[in-house]
């Protein structure tokens, strides 16, 4: 079976293409760049095209599908309309797919299921990656308030920490929340 | 307070749904309104197909082919209301505009079809024919590029290319000249103006004066199983179309449209669509187009099952269906008039008496039956003084036929 995965980021697309190519699909060529896609993935005419849901480009691509001559009229996901289960996995993950009209559905769904499975994890990667260059930012603000602290009162970094975690404890906030206040209004005040 | 969600494009016509949340309508009517914004139709079809919204701010031609089950499973959808009339516009490359139009301002858009004529057949001649951008393949911007073009004896399939940009993308295709023109929904005409890559060469309210634009479409299933949260939403939408008309409200309105969870965008150039005052060229003063956007007087958000009928006309001519009795009337039973007139008949507000009408048909304001209050419809006429009914199909396309 021969499958396009169309997706702006390059980065999913690999993490995509790295697990269709795990469960044995080889034959997989991989569209970042819009530019010149329809003459492209006309040239390659697959039997199946993964694309994330929200993918701005989408509408063109419907466009060329149905003009489409080379490929066999692609139609949008879930040839299968009775798979309600598979369907809603589908979107909370962001995944559409056109396959090929008349494609087995046996053939098909593990194809999309690997696909959900691959989104996901993605997406798990993604929050983490966020979660830790929050953590990292974070640890950055209190760093720099604990310097504020020590310059303007004059006291050692375990008492400025001291300060802010009490800070942070009598109004009920983070100490990342309170050493951004501090950070943010040293900038608004400057030097007064 | 009943949860619902919209799907929409950042778009000036999604306008009543993002304004029945944020005048409070919808809150009136008991429901919770969430607005869902997507950057592709295709994305907004899904979500709704698939129950992740409940409505949609949509194509009226996508909800036709999406029930008749063109390049996906069918799936029935209902237009129980009509977001909008017209508010669209061409976009021409300011080198081609120069050719065609006295640029700056709106023209005879017979004559300027005529000089496009000439432009398009001596591209075709060198080899690179002049090529259209359209925001989708079902779309009323694609219909209705057609028909001024077909009209104007330009062939759209032969002599110059239609390919499909969405919206947000358009302008940027112009400057990057990918495409010619392009036919697409405000703000992103005055944003291709504002930037000096394109320039206004005519608004779809000169094709049409009273063309049917986005709709409120919904899953039939899940309009029936809930008529009554439906009938409130509409109710809503009734009442945000009351607001976009009052002039008091345009700066509050323009602000929150303008707003990033909805377009993103120049809230000035949302405003200029919004009143009717459009710039045609950069650096030239806006033109007060009358009735250039139609989003509540003359009924204008009722479905006539005679606009869904237009369109599957134009949908047979652009060969996107191979015309049929059975098909036809699936395509016309998308529009709900019936559902309008059982929601709004509380309001108290004009409801039709007549499901369909000839289409064109009116030079003059016209008094019509009702059921309920009085209704005058102004002018609706196309560019070429053709008009449309609805029982005739055969006879309309005949015509092109035997062109």
């Amino acid at each position: 079976m021969r499958i396009a995965i169309v997706d702006e980021s390059a980065a999913r697309a690999a993490v995509i293409e790295e697990g269709l190519r795990d469960a044995g699909l080889s034959d997989v060529t991989v569209f970042v760049d819009r530019h010149g896609i329809a003459a492209r993935l006309e040239a390659l005419s697959p039997d199946v095209v993964l694309i994330n849901l929200a993918n701005p480009h989408r509408d063109e691509l419907e466009e060329l599908f149905a003009l489409s001559r080379a490929m066999a009229r692609p139609v949008a996901m879930f040839v299968d309309q009775s798979d309600v289960a598979g369907i809603d996995a589908a979107i909370d993950a962001g995944v559409s797919a056109y396959v090929v009209d008349g494609l087995k559905k046996e053939r098909i769904r593990p194809v999309l299921e690997l696909a959900i499975r691959r989104f996901r994890a993605y997406s798990r990667l993604r929050a983490e990656l966020a979660e830790a260059r929050s953590a990292l930012a974070e640890r950055n603000t209190v760093d720099a308030a604990k310097l504020l602290l020590m310059k303007k009162r004059g006291i050692d970094e375990p008492a400025a920490y001291a300060a802010l975690r009490k800070a942070a404890m009598d109004s009920g906030r983070r100490i990342g929340d309170v050493a951004d206040a501090i950070v943010t209004a040293d900038r608004l005040m400057g030097d007064l | 307070m009943i949860p619902l969600r919209i799907g929409f494009l950042p778009l000036v016509d999604a306008a009543l749904p993002i304004l029945a949340r944020e005048l409070g309508f919808g809150e009136a009517e008991g429901l919770d309104l969430t607005l869902v914004r997507d950057m592709s139709w295709a994305t907004v079809n899904d979500r709704l197909l698939y129950g992740h919204s409940d409505a949609a701010h949509l194509l009226a031609p996508l909800a036709i082919a999406t029930t008749l089950g063109l390049g996906r499973p069918a799936t029935s959808l209902s237009v129980p209301f009509v977001l909008g009339l017209n508010g669209n516009a061409i976009t021409m490359r300011p080198g081609i505009a120069e050719e065609v139009t006295v640029v700056g301002q709106p023209g005879d858009v017979t004559a300027i079809g005529a000089s496009l004529h000439a432009v398009a057949a001596a591209a075709r001649a060198a080899s690179k024919p002049l090529r259209f951008a359209v925001v989708h393949r079902y779309s009323s911007h694609n219909y209705m590029l057609r028909y001024w073009l077909l009209g104007c004896g330009i062939d759209p399939d032969a002599d110059v290319e239609i390919v499909t940009v969405a919206p947000p993308f358009a302008a940027d295709a112009l400057a990057r000249g990918e495409v010619d023109g392009i036919c697409v929904g405000e703000p992103w005409n005055s944003v291709a103006v504002d930037r000096g890559v394109g320039v206004i060469v005519a608004v779809t309210s000169q094709i049409w004066l009273r063309g049917v634009e986005k709709v409120l479409a919904m899953r039939t299933s899940r309009m029936d199983e809930d008529r009554e949260s439906t009938e409130k939403l509409l109710r809503a939408l009734y009442r945000a179309g009351l607001a976009f008309v009052d002039p008091a409200r345009l700066d509050t309105i323009a602000a929150i449209l303008a707003r990033p969870e909805y377009l993103d965008g120049s809230a000035r150039l949302i405003r200029g669509a919004i009143a009717d005052q459009i710039v045609f060229a950069k650096g030239q003063d806006a033109v007060h187009v009358p009735d250039f956007m139609f989003q509540h007087r003359e009924a204008a958000n009722f479905p006539w099952t005679s606009q869904a009928a237009w369109l599957y006309a134009q949908m047979a001519r652009a060969g996107h269906v191979t015309a049929n009795p059975a098909d036809y009337q699936v395509a016309q039973r998308v529009f709900r008039p019936d559902v309008y007139r059982a929601a709004l008949r509380p309001l108290g507000v004009p409801l039709p008496g007549a499901s369909s009408k000839l289409e064109g048909g009116i030079a003059d304001p016209l008094g019509v039956g009702t059921t309920q209050g009085r209704l005058i419809l102004g002018g609706d006429r196309f560019f070429d003084a053709r008009s449309f009914d609805p029982e005739q199909l055969d006879h309309y396309l005949a015509v092109d036929t035997a062109r």
